[in-house]
């Protein structure tokens, strides 16, 4: 199954996500959806003003989404909040290992794009009905 | 109408030879199996020679030049006219109107007839099966007007719940808006008795059939459909064409869509009058060589005989569902019996999410949609984040169901199910 983009390590973190859960008390926490695929992803975040202590994920969708959020959260545990700021699609996407198709792209990044809009505290989209 | 039954039977390995694009294979050497035709379908080689066609010899703007290229383009994209008029049945051709797809059909009757006709207060009748299409525009006019919108329930195998339709039109709705046949589950609804039903209680219907006019015999005058939307990419022609048919007296009662050139009797600055119907919702220069090219596509799916590729699909369908039933947690969503189910089977594979199941499926050249289908109330209702969707043209065949249920295996076996 070597041409598979599903390979070990996508469908171990997939399977056994990494800090899954929610924070009693976040410092910030955020949460969006990929309309395309319907994934959902939010991201707690604890910090001691300056670096990640803690990181919790949430959420449901596809396993290219959910497997990028669990390594995401392994890649910023402990690291200053500068140093989050910088981590680029690339930086992701090597982690990641696997050839990300367009069309795929946004389940990949859609953990990223969460915990860096917490970050910057981008107002969350009016989505309430 | 005659029976195309009584034809000669179909060589349907020469009419998936009429598809360029299936002959196309991937990285692996694996030609393509292209099970997303309910999304929009291939074109076969008449089609696309209709357009390159129409583009060497007679491309000119219509209704207006004196000139030979211009009356040629004229005949072309009225004969077009008249083929789609035939195919549906409409009592003549004024009764058909080009649009760029069904979406585009229905947000004319909302914004014409739906503006002249729905007031404060009135209610529109939709369905719980409708595509985002058939919601919005009516939404859209709702929200305008300060009308009611309601739902048609279903029941657990995406049926419509016709006890729930009585109760509604107990309300006297303006319009009820259904679709022919779910783009999401496959749904045949029963399209003639909801419209009668709903012509007793005084609504005026309207039929999404952009799932059912590619696939099977449709009679506008025998449903007594009052509006009925298509799109043209989904029945093999060109993409950005579609029809809206309408009867001719509700169309001629209707104020005009969009305006501008085409359109029009007599303009003053203050005031103009418009042009009869069909040109009257036709404004701007039309997509003419995409008409034509529907045309074409109606002569080729004419020459088959709906009666012949309602039956085609019938067995692919029969064949795809009975085999799903021996892949372990395979769940399929819809009616059960294929008698109400078209050629749109809609699945889940265990927990394993739709676009990993369609990702994996596209790793061996299979192509199937995975998402809410534009179907997110419908979704809802079955309490479904998404579903992984196969449908049937055409130029499907017995193989293309062996990969789709290969790939399926294929997909337990890499996430260890």
């Amino acid at each position: 199954m070597t041409d598979s983009i599903y390979r070990e390590q996508i469908l171990d973190h997939n399977k056994n996500p990494r800090n899954k859960g929610t924070l009693e008390n976040p410092e910030f926490t955020y949460q969006d959806v990929n309309p395309l695929c319907g994934d959902e992803i939010r991201v707690d975040v604890q910090t001691n003003g300056d670096r990640v202590t803690e990181i919790r994920f949430s959420g449901r969708g596809c396993a290219i989404s959910q497997a990028a959020a669990s390594m995401l959260t392994e890649m910023v545990d402990g690291q200053t909040l500068d140093d989050v700021k910088a981590i680029s699609r690339e930086d992701l996407l090597e982690e990641l290992g696997v050839p990300i198709s367009p069309a795929r792209m946004k389940c990949a990044m859609l953990g990223l794009k969460v915990l860096k809009a917490g970050i910057y505290g981008v107002p969350p989209a009016d989505d309430a009905l | 109408m005659v029976s195309t039954l009584e034809r000669p039977a179909v060589d349907w390995q020469q009419v998936r030879d009429d598809f360029p694009v299936l002959n196309s294979t991937n990285a692996k050497g694996q030609r393509l199996a292209f099970l997303d035709s309910a999304a929009s379908s291939q074109k076969p080689e008449s089609v696309i020679r209709a357009l390159d066609s129409y583009y060497r010899e007679s491309n000119a703007n219509i209704h207006r030049g004196v000139y030979d290229l211009s009356e040629r383009a004229t005949e072309q994209y009225e004969a077009a006219r008249g083929k789609v008029a035939r195919f549906i049945n409409a009592a003549t051709d004024r009764e058909i109107i080009f649009v760029r797809n069904t979406t585009e059909a229905i947000n004319l009757v909302a914004q014409t007839w739906g503006r002249r006709n729905v007031g404060a207060g009135d209610l529109i009748v939709v369905t719980e099966l409708d595509h985002h299409s058939n919601i919005i525009p009516w939404q859209l006019l709702a929200e305008d007007k300060g009308a009611r919108l309601e739902a048609v329930r279903i029941d657990a195998y995406g049926r419509l719940d016709l006890e729930h339709l009585k109760e509604l039109l107990r309300q006297s709705p303006k319009l009820v808006a259904f679709p022919h046949v779910s783009n999401a589950l496959g749904t045949i609804n029963p399209a003639a008795e909801v419209i009668a039903l709903a012509h007793e209680a005084g609504a005026v219907v309207l039929v999404d059939a952009a799932q059912s006019v590619p696939h099977m015999p449709v009679d506008v005058q025998a449903l007594d459909a009052d509006f009925l939307a298509l799109s043209g990419h989904k029945m093999l022609a060109p993409m950005g064409s579609g029809a809206l048919y309408g009867k001719l007296a509700l169309l001629d009662s209707m104020p005009p869509f969009m305006g501008g050139g085409g359109m029009i009797r007599k303009v003053t600055i203050g005031k103009s009058t418009w042009a009869d119907v069909p040109a009257r919702f036709e404004a701007g220069t039309p997509a003419v060589g995409d008409a034509i090219g529907l045309g074409a596509a109606v002569d080729y799916l004419s020459e088959i005989g709906m009666e012949h590729i309602q039956a085609h699909e019938r067995l692919l369908t029969g064949n795809a569902l009975e085999q799903l039933k021996n892949v372990p947690d395979v769940v399929v969503y819809g009616p059960p019996d294929v008698e109400d189910h078209a050629g749109v089977i809609s699945f889940g594979l265990g927990d394993i999410h739709p676009h990993d199941v369609a990702a994996i499926l596209n790793e061996e050249n299979v192509a199937v949609r995975a998402g809410h289908h534009c179907c997110q109330p419908l979704m809802e209702r079955l309490e479904l984040p998404a579903t992984t969707r196969a449908s049937f043209y055409v130029y499907n065949d017995a193989s293309d169901v062996d990969r789709l249920v290969d790939g399926l295996q294929r997909a337990r076996t890499i996430f260890g199910a």
